[in-house]
């Protein structure tokens, strides 16, 4: 068994950290003082590696010693409870990789590609310090509690420590939670594959590609994930490289290509269906495909980004920081980081950190690696993301994330409107790079995904040029992102369908038993129908739907990760560690205060769900008809989606609040007791175990 | 260099499975052999199935 043994650091190690903080300091420097010259985007990188390497080795080090005491001479609950299933001492590399593939998904790539209205710089700023200090401190310290708690769930240690009714509050969080990343998620694909033939083609092919890998890994070569996925990503390839022929020929193209409420809507029979079919047949053999290909393009992605070493384009700071910017609407405090969620601390990986992982680490001296490290590299793809967003044209990346509201429809107004807000493009530079990357429109594709595709397409295409390449690698980002949220939206419904059945089981009993397929038909329909209803608001939203969804998602998110925060502020005081209180305890400050402020100005004042509701309430009683309402019932629809959007910030709102209430109650209590009261199992010394085993 | 090598690429596998919710088939029947020696021995396909219907049943699992 492994131990990590603490070396007091030799002189050489100590120059080698100071040269490391140099070099991290100069390009910070130069990222944050250098104007009116586009800098490249290598200074983001070495900037962002130097930081996580200080952040690693000196704070989380610092919480790995002092806050959690970590000890490498404790029994894990892999040791404990070996099953040899879910319970096993796993190597450390093994672990990290699972728990990154697990972490890392859409969200980081969204967040700052969305972010990017505001400048690059903003966006970098709050991920390099935001993950040091607070995401990686999240990640971190939850799994260190689920260590010593038998791995227990986040859900399970709130009961724990802040009592059973912060459970079930908690619980309801999580769901409303889960459905709006649902719904979000669903919103972007549908951004992405809106008129376009050749994107709708490939993704619709990875439902026959999945169910002929479902059936080749359960019949014909059982448990072969490899080679199947292998065959799996052969066939996807072909199938974009046969888009561009269905995108060419019209008979094809027509069969291909619906407009966002269509889309909503089949998404919407697609995520029921899928999602009650036996997992082996479609969902598994898509999960094992993305999580691939999620790997592979991340890597992709890194190596264009270093041997294409782009100049970035947009300004470091833009003047939409002011809160009029045409992606979301708000100032930099809060929206700036509620906006970027993951990538710089996301509540979501709360539930990873006290899930399997836990159950897999061999020993608490490698919490750090994985906990804090994988946030570190979660954090590197989101600058990743916001470096291919920001070496973009800034026109076509403003024609591409601007609604249609305010762009208008043709390349001629969209490229007049985006040059009067300073951004200088030609009509002629908008359809040309819809021509390049084989689609006809790239207005108003919102959602970060279209963005990303473009940059990466364009990186691609710099270190690999070719004829047609570019429409190639753009189809490739697009479908990469498309097959990965799918397989998210199908595992996310039946998630969701066992914690409603768990929330129904509150009140019956009976309601619980999963096995009931009446019991599964009616609790994945109500699923569905919840996230479904917010996706299909986002679908015929006025102002694109990622604008108005895209902050509800990012206040749930936050909210999670203040929620976990908060829970291992309670712990620190209960442990009698009060003196380090404010290690987990002022990102939690900080993100109720992000959260709260956000959710207010998202309840009234100008930006507010609720004047866009007046609005159009005042417009219909002087018989008047607003844009892009057709009709009096679209009016209606408009102002009930507001209303509802509205009563939702105010859950959260009123969730977060009670949290804080029932944190402060139990930290005071603490305070007070002289002996440790939280719920620590006992500690076994690895020795005597490990002894026993061999 | 080869032991390296093949430790290395027994563990990117490993990983691999694991990220996709089937953990290691020879820890498991080292286990079993250890410490349930009068339990039956699944094979490869029947460890396979079993893990893969129960990967989808809890909550969590992935991030967005």
């Amino acid at each position: 068994m492994e131990t990590i043994a603490s070396k007091p650091a030799g002189i050489a190690g100590k120059i080698l950290w100071v040269i490391i903080a140099i070099i991290g300091a100069a390009c910070l420097g130069v990222i944050a003082l250098r104007r009116g010259e586009p800098i490249n985007a290598i200074w983001l990188v070495a900037a962002a590696v130097a930081v996580f390497l200080i952040g690693y080795r000196f704070y989380g080090r610092f919480i790995e010693t002092r806050v959690l005491q970590m000890d490498p001479s404790r029994a894990p609950p892999s040791v404990l409870r070996n099953d040899g299933l879910d319970y096993v001492p796993t190597d450390k590399w093994v672990v990290f990789g699972h728990h990154f593939a697990a972490i890392a998904g859409a969200g980081p790539l969204v967040g700052p590609v969305l972010a990017a209205q505001m400048g690059y710089l903003p966006g970098t700023l709050w991920i390099l310090f935001g993950v040091v200090l607070g995401g990686a401190v999240q990640d971190f310290m939850v799994l260190g509690l689920s260590i010593r708690r038998d791995a227990r769930s986040l859900g399970h240690m709130l009961r724990e420590e802040l009592g059973p009714f912060a459970g079930v509050v908690a619980m309801f969080g999580l769901l409303a939670l889960m459905m709006i990343v649902l719904a979000v998620l669903a919103l972007v694909v549908v951004k992405a594959l809106t008129h376009s033939p050749w994107g709708t083609f490939s993704v619709a092919c990875t439902i026959p590609i999945a169910l002929l890998m479902g059936v080749y890994l359960r019949w014909l070569r059982p448990g072969r994930i490899l080679e199947v996925s292998v065959i799996g990503l052969v066939l996807l390839l072909g199938s974009i490289a046969y888009g561009a022929h269905v995108a060419a020929t019209p008979e094809l193209a027509t069969l291909f290509n619906f407009d966002a409420k269509s889309l909503a809507w089949l998404l919407i029979g697609y995520g029921f269906f899928a999602s009650v079919l036996p997992v082996w047949l479609l969902l598994a053999p898509r999960d094992y495909l993305s999580t691939f290909l999620k790997i592979g393009t991340i890597v992709l992605l890194a190596i264009a980004i270093l041997f294409a070493a782009p100049q970035l384009q947009l300004p470091a700071v833009s003047r939409f920081i002011d809160g009029t910017g045409p992606v979301f609407q708000g100032q930099l405090f809060p929206f700036l980081f509620i906006t970027i969620a993951c990538g710089a601390v996301s509540g979501w990986h709360s539930i990873i950190a006290s899930g399997t992982t836990p159950k897999l680490l061999a020993n608490e001296g490698q919490a750090r690696m994985v906990g804090y490290g994988g946030m570190l590299m979660e954090a590197f793809v989101a600058i990743m993301a916001l470096i291919a967003a920001a070496s973009l044209h800034p026109g076509v990346y403003f024609a591409m994330n601007s609604p249609s509201a305010l762009i208008g429809n043709t390349v001629e107004h969209a490229a007049s409107v985006i040059s009067q807000w300073g951004f200088v493009v030609t009509p002629d530079e908008l359809s040309r790079t819809a021509h390049d990357i084989g689609e006809i429109s790239i207005l108003s594709r919102a959602g970060g995904a279209p963005t990303l595709a473009v940059g990466m397409a364009q990186l691609l295409h710099n270190i690999l040029p070719g004829e047609r390449m570019m429409a190639f690698w753009y189809h490739y980002a697009i479908l990469f992102e498309a097959l990965f949220i799918l397989t998210t939206v199908d595992a996310g419904t039946r998630v969701g369908r066992f914690m409603i059945q768990e929330i129904a089981g509150l009140v019956h009993e009976p309601l619980k038993s999963t096995e009931s397929w009446i019991g599964n038909v009616l609790a994945t329909s109500i699923c569905v129908a919840l996230w479904g209803y917010f996706l299909y608001q986002g679908a015929v939203d006025p102002l694109g739907g990622i604008n108005t969804l895209w902050p509800l998602f990012g206040i749930a998110n936050q909210m999670l990760a203040a929620i976990a925060l908060m829970l291992a502020t309670v712990v620190t005081v209960k442990l009698k560690r009060e003196r380090y209180v404010w290690v987990p305890g002022v990102p939690a400050l900080w993100l109720v205060i992000c959260t709260l402020t956000a959710g207010w100005e998202k309840l009234s004042g100008p930006i507010s769900f609720t004047a866009a509701s007046q609005t159009y309430t005042q417009a219909m009683q002087a018989g008047k008809l607003m844009g892009p309402a057709k009709n009096l019932g679209d009016m209606q629809r408009i102002i009930t989606n507001n209303s509802v959007d509205a009563t939702l910030t105010a859950v959260f709102m009123l969730l977060v609040l009670t949290m804080c209430g029932f944190s402060i109650y139990a930290m005071m209590k603490a305070w007070r007791s002289r002996t440790p009261t939280a719920h620590e199992a006992p500690r076994v010394a690895l020795a005597s175990i490990v002894g026993q085993e061999s | 260099m080869t032991v390296q090598l093949s430790t290395w690429w027994r563990r990117l596998v490993q990983a691999a499975r694991l990220s996709c919710g089937i953990p290691d088939y020879d820890v498991y029947v080292a286990h079993l052999r250890a410490h349930h020696p009068e339990r039956k021995i699944p094979t490869y396909a029947e460890f396979f199935r079993e893990r893969q219907s129960a990967r989808y049943k809890g909550t969590g699992g992935r991030c967005c």
